[in-house]
């Protein structure tokens, strides 16, 4: 894959406007829908909601984004799709659930507790974590281990710059994530869909990656509720579960820590859980993917199309063994 | 003349037009969750991944209708309506359509007539192999819904053949229950329901059984 660093000629995240158009359309066929067929109906009607809950949570514009490298120049799923289109099963397990419900999530003010091997322990504020940093726009490949992907352009920092800032000790092999747990934010908690709090985890040369991002926004945009606000990672040659949302702890570890979809099922979900399209999962075949918007299917790339920067890592390792 | 008209207004919502309607309306009413998709579909309100959205949708309602079916036996046991049994062929053929139109929209939508992947999916992902197993039981018992088939068969060897739709009920619950992932509640519930109906068959099988073995014995007493 060729890395394309972005000239300041490029087309800047603010310039991208499909997003209001296609909110518009969806909004008047809701309405249209509400009139003509009546509240028996209603709890069918995911897009008339989401339109209207998407429109109240639009973020503020972020200020001093700098186009970031390996930007991808394939087409942006629409805005609206990226914020309706979530998997978050703290929201709820359906699809349209979190753009519905993620409005009980308060992302300001955010502390992140930073522990384990770390030289410099404590609990963050999110300017603490963030301010220091560059924002860069990251336009990604996104793959959803249910055979669909979007290519989303992410604002956010690399992590390297954050866990160079946090000094890990020597002996930190691992870096062990996460999320809020707050059934009054986050309704879904109420319901053990999974264990919470939802946990996630990087090799300590996965997380230094330069690819290796913590996000903060979307499209030149606050990072939307229902996306992960107002952290979460995301680490673009893995399965999307792996990017995990609304981070509210950072641990250094020695030992490889525990993750929540492997311990769900961990005949399913491994603690890599790299694009693999040769490797089967119990459920979907991953040789092939729907990119949101498109009718047929496209073949799935080995570390989605990322093998250039990432696949030294896992050089000598069985990938079908741990996958 | 007032009374002619108060009787003919009668006569218009007596019981044998009432009966009269009902199978016609009930039809209709069983396209109405087809209808709907379409024009979600067509008005753009399936949302971002509309082929999975449609997807899922026509299974919702081919289980539905199979669990309706199933609730036929039970309604008329418990209210003593015996009416309600016309509706179940009807019913059934239903579950059957919206199951043929779950299992096209796969084939034509998701897969677009990957073949060798559709073979895959079948062998390899355990949802889907319980998914065709189901389907393909649900096969016969179409075929021989007709009322020249019941009586080729015979009334014996005819229910004896179809409650292989017990076995296809679990297996279709299994199928929801499967392609889920983590633990969820929709199908848990749905699952909680043919426990319910399947339940009801056993309590009046062992009703019967009891009564059968306790009549002689009594008899002798």
């Amino acid at each position: 894959m060729l890395i394309r660093h972005k000239s300041p000629l490029d087309i800047q995240p603010s310039e991208i406007t499909s997003k209001s158009v296609y909110r518009d359309r969806r909004r008047f066929l809701a309405t249209a829908a509400f009139a003509g067929i009546g509240a028996t109906f209603a709890p069918l009607i995911g897009p008339a909601s989401i339109a209207l809950a998407a429109a109240g949570t639009k973020g503020r514009k972020l200020e001093g984004v700098i186009p970031g490298p390996f930007a991808t120049d394939e087409d942006k799923t629409p805005y609206e799709d990226i914020t309706a289109y979530n998997n978050f099963y703290e929201f709820g397990t359906g699809k349209t659930d979190p753009a519905r419900k993620a409005h009980t999530l308060m992302p300001m003010p955010w502390k992140v507790k930073v522990d384990g091997a770390a030289g410099k322990p404590g609990v963050y504020d999110y300017d603490d974590l963030i301010r220091p940093h560059k924002l860069e726009e990251r336009i990604y490949r996104m793959r959803c281990v249910e055979a669909w992907s979007m290519v989303v352009p992410w604002v956010g920092i690399p992590l390297a710059d954050i866990i160079k800032r946090l000094e890990p000790a020597a002996n930190a092999k691992f870096v062990a994530f996460e999320t809020l747990v707050d059934p009054k934010q986050m309704p879904g908690q109420r319901f053990g869909a999974l264990n919470w709090p939802y946990v996630e985890g990087l090799r300590m040369d996965e997380a230094m990656n330069p690819l290796t991002i913590l996000a903060v926004g979307l499209y030149g945009e606050e990072m939307p509720n229902q996306n992960g606000a107002p952290i979460r990672l995301v680490v673009p040659w893995k399965y999307g579960f792996k990017s995990i949302k609304s981070i509210v702890r950072i641990q250094f570890v020695e030992e490889m820590p525990p993750t929540t979809w492997n311990m769900a099922a961990p005949r399913e979900y491994g603690f890599y859980s790299n694009v693999n399209p040769t490797v089967n999962h119990p459920r979907w075949s991953q040789a092939k993917e729907r990119r949101i918007g498109d009718f047929l299917k496209r073949k799935t790339l080995p570390f989605n199309g990322y093998a250039e920067q990432v696949a030294d890592l896992y050089a000598g390792m069985d990938l079908s063994k741990f996958y | 003349m007032e009374k002619s008209t108060l009787s003919e207004a009668k006569g218009f919502f007596s019981g044998k037009s009432i009966r009269r309607m009902a199978k016609p309306a009930v039809f209709v009413l069983c396209l109405t969750p087809l209808a709907w998709l379409v024009w979600r579909g067509a008005t753009g309100g399936l949302g971002a991944n509309p082929i999975v959205a449609a997807n899922q949708y026509l299974g919702d309602w081919a289980l539905r209708f199979l669990l309706i079916t199933l609730a036929v036996t039970p309604l008329r046991g418990l209210s003593g309506w015996n009416g309600v049994m016309r509706f179940r062929r009807m019913l059934g053929l239903y579950a059957f359509f919206y199951v043929c139109l779950h299992i096209s929209g796969y084939i034509v939508l998701d897969q677009f007539f990957d073949w060798p992947a559709i073979w895959q999916d079948i062998i390899k992902r355990n949802y889907i192999t319980v998914g065709m197993v189901s389907f393909t039981l649900l096969i016969p018992l179409a075929l021989t819904s007709t009322n020249t088939m019941v009586k080729r068969l015979g009334g014996k060897r005819w229910i004896a053949l179809h409650k292989l739709v017990y076995v296809i009920g679990v297996a279709a619950c299994f199928h929801f229950y499967m392609m889920r992932k983590g633990v969820q509640w929709e199908p848990i519930i749905y699952g909680a329901v043919l426990a319910v109906l399947l339940g009801y068959r056993v309590a009046v099988w062992l009703k019967r059984k009891t009564k059968n073995t306790k009549g002689p014995s009594a008899a002798a007493a």
